[in-house]
Parts: C-alpha cells; structure tokens; sequence
C-alpha cells in the first residue's frame, strides 16, 4: 500500500490495483488460530499418550504450547495491523459501504481487523486450558 | 451462573427499552462508538474470559482420581449395561442396568465396551464420557444429594440405541451397605410352586446359557446377571417397568421391545410356562 495515499482525498487516491479485492487477508486470523488449535491439541495428544501417559504431568508440552501461543499472537497480531492500514486507506469512516475499489478494500480491511480481534482472544483462550489444567488425567 | 445470566438479560432489555422508549432520537457516534465497543467487544471478552478461568479452576479437582472412595466398573454392551461392584476381597459383585451409590462419596467409574462407542451420561450428577473399545475412560462422580436419576447411552450405537437406559439411585451410605451385601448374596430358592416350575423351566429353556443366577447351575456370561432381577427398577434397560406382565411381554417379544437385541423371544413356550418364568424371575429379589 502506499503510504501517502493516507493524506489525500479519495478522488486523488491511485486506484487499487484489482488483487486488492482478495479475500485472502479475512482468512489469516481465524486460520492461524485453527492451526494453533490443532497444534495443541495434537501435542498434548502425543505427550499425554507416548510420553507422560494417562496421569502424567503436561510439563515440556505447555512449554511447546505458550511458545504456539506466542508465534500466533504476533502473527494474528501483523496480520489485524495490515488490516487496519488497509481500513484506514484514504478518507473513510466505517461501514466502508460504497461500490468502489477503494471503500471494498477499506471493507476488508476492517473486516480482517475485527476477525484478528476475534482470533486474538479464541488463541488465547485456548493457551488457557494448559495453564490450568496441569495434567494428562 | 443463573443469576448472572438474568443480570445480562436484564441489561440488554434495559438497554433495549432505552433506546426505543426513553430516547428513540438519534445518539451521537461518539457515544454509540463507545457503547459497541464497552458493551459488544470489552464486557463480553471479560465476562467469558472471567467464566473461562472459573471453569477450568473447578475442572481439575473434577477429575482428580487420587482420593476415591469406591470404584465401580460399568461395561456398555448392545443394549444393556453390565455393572461390577469390586469388593475389598479382591472378589465382585456383578449386576446389570442399575447403579447404586452411596451419598458424599466420591466414586470413579471405569468405562469400557466390548463391541460398538457407548456414551454413559448421566445428566444430573455429571458429564458424558464415551465408552470405547479395547480401551478404559473414567469418570469421577459424587453425589450430593439422594434420589433416583436417569441415565442414558448417549452414543448412537446401533438399532435399539433410545433403549439403553439404566436408572441411578443415591441412597444413604448405610442403606447402601446393606443393599450391596444383599445383592452379593446368592439367589433365594423359589417359594411358590409357579416359581418353581419357573426355575425348571428357565433350566429346561437354556436361558442360564446366557445369564447368570447366582446358587443356580445357571453360570451364562453373555447376558444380564439375573440373581436379583425382581428388585430392579426397570427391565431390558429400562426399555420396561420390572412387573410380570412385562417379564412376560419382555421373554415372548424381545425382539418386538427391543429390536435386534441378541436375545431370542420364546413366544414359542406355552402361555402358562411363559408366566411360571414371570413368577421365578420376579421373586428373585
């Protein structure tokens, strides 16, 4: 994105090129947490199955699971801040509801913004679980 | 929680109300902003976050296995549930499609399944945990208060899956002492000529290749221990209440109570044989 479209009025902007209109940013946040989701689970799976068996400890394991927990964060994180840039494009409140290249990439933009919002939380309220559930049992 | 919930439900109304009667004019973005933000994005996150953490404090306690005071051993088989109650010899005491416990002990179940994914669920003292084969799942339960609560197989396993119940009942720790001792013991001897007449015939009739009386040549293993079946609440997994006519419904019809259950009807057997059979089984108390 351009940097200095931010200052100028809308019909000034450069237009977006079309493959600004891709869906794609929507679907990293909620991803990311699917896959931290997965990783989790799988991992306490095997610890708890080969490792620490049925009443054992989670130990190593929760480590491995606030060190997901971090990765996604700061990936949900860069990925609700590209989304804000792109909310923020030009000169434009919310809904962000004209049928425009811009105000349509403004609107993915916000969306991805409020999706990472949602990702942000469910990630971490899945790392809650390993801090209070300690063991296997 | 319920209160909680009711604090909510009020607010939203409240809120409702607000901005349809008291002030149906128009707000000003400021204030509407702050009010998605305050009351769609932060109270919510913090309340779910505050009930997260609640509930996953209470969670580990819940599943502690290491202060029990009773184990009992619940097998789902299709459609019937065999229960063993492990005794301090070393020996068990082997019933079917009852529960009984003890009030304020703290009891683990060991589940398991010899055929087909059972769920045991019973909805008022604790969650379902699935019964899985060639494996053990457990499940730790204290009841609180006395009375008789349904429970339930809660995982499709096949034709007669709604007719797998089983009935739990809380009693007094005394009184189940009492029970417990009198279900280890053997089957009383029949009384009444009908129910002797009913003994020849279950002998005759090849059920004690199946079930179980206790001080009986009748041994089986596939079926329900019947040594006290006529103190049960309910026959066939619940499927039926426990009185003669249903004994009598339940040995000529099975099939018809229960479709595709192993057991064979024997609707083939005189009228009055069928009701000896009634008479043995239900004395057997």
């Amino acid at each position: 994105m351009n940097e200095r479209n931010d200052d100028l009025p809308d019909e000034e902007l450069e237009a977006p090129p079309a493959r600004w209109g891709s869906l794609w940013l929507l679907t990293f946040g909620p991803g990311i947490w699917a896959i931290h989701f997965l990783l989790c689970y799988v991992t306490a799976a095997v610890w708890c199955a080969k490792v620490a068996g049925r009443t054992g400890l989670l130990g190593d394991a929760s480590l491995l699971v606030g060190l997901y927990t971090l990765v996604a964060l700061v990936g949900i994180g860069l990925t609700g801040w590209r989304g804000y840039r792109q909310h923020r494009f030009g000169h434009a409140d919310p809904p962000h509801d004209f049928d425009t290249a811009e105000d349509r990439y403004r609107f993915l933009g916000y969306s991805t913004l409020l999706l990472s919002g949602l990702s942000f939380v469910a990630t971490l309220f899945v790392a809650l679980s390993v801090v209070f559930i300690e063991t296997c049992e | 929680m319920t209160v909680g919930s009711l604090l909510i439900w009020a607010l939203v109304i409240g809120l409702a109300l607000y901005v349809t009667r008291a002030h149906p004019e128009a707000h000003g973005v400021r204030s509407a902003r702050w009010l998605i933000i305050g009351g769609g994005v932060v109270f919510p996150t913090t309340v779910l976050t505050a009930l997260l953490i609640y509930g996953l404090m209470l969670i580990p306690e819940l599943r502690a296995t290491g202060d029990i005071d009773r184990r009992i051993e619940v097998a789902g088989e299709q459609w019937w549930w065999r229960v063993r109650y492990p005794q301090e010899n070393g020996e068990a005491v082997e019933l079917a499609n009852e529960i009984r416990l003890p009030l304020g002990e703290r009891i683990l179940f060991r589940l398991s399944s010899p055929d087909v994914i059972h769920s045991f669920w019973i909805p008022s003292l604790a969650g379902k945990v699935d019964m899985i084969p060639g494996r053990i799942t457990e499940l730790v339960v204290e009841p609180t208060r006395t009375g008789t609560f349904r429970g339930a197989c809660a995982e499709y396993c096949g034709a007669s899956h709604a007719l797998m119940n089983f009935q739990v009942v809380v009693m007094e720790p005394d009184a189940y002492r009492d029970w417990l001792a009198h279900q280890a013991t053997l089957a009383r001897a029949p009384t009444a000529e009908q129910a002797r007449r009913g003994q020849q015939a279950f002998l005759a009739n090849g059920c004690g290749a199946c079930h179980t009386v206790r001080g009986t040549p009748a041994d089986g293993r596939l079926g329900p221990d019947l040594t006290h079946v006529g103190s049960r609440l309910g026959l066939g997994a619940d499927a039926l209440p426990n009185d003669r006519e249903a004994l009598i419904r339940w040995i000529g019809h099975t099939g018809e109570v229960k479709p595709d259950v192993r057991m064979p009807a024997f609707g083939m057997l005189p009228v009055d044989e069928l009701a000896a059979l009634a008479a043995y089984l239900s004395e057997l108390e």
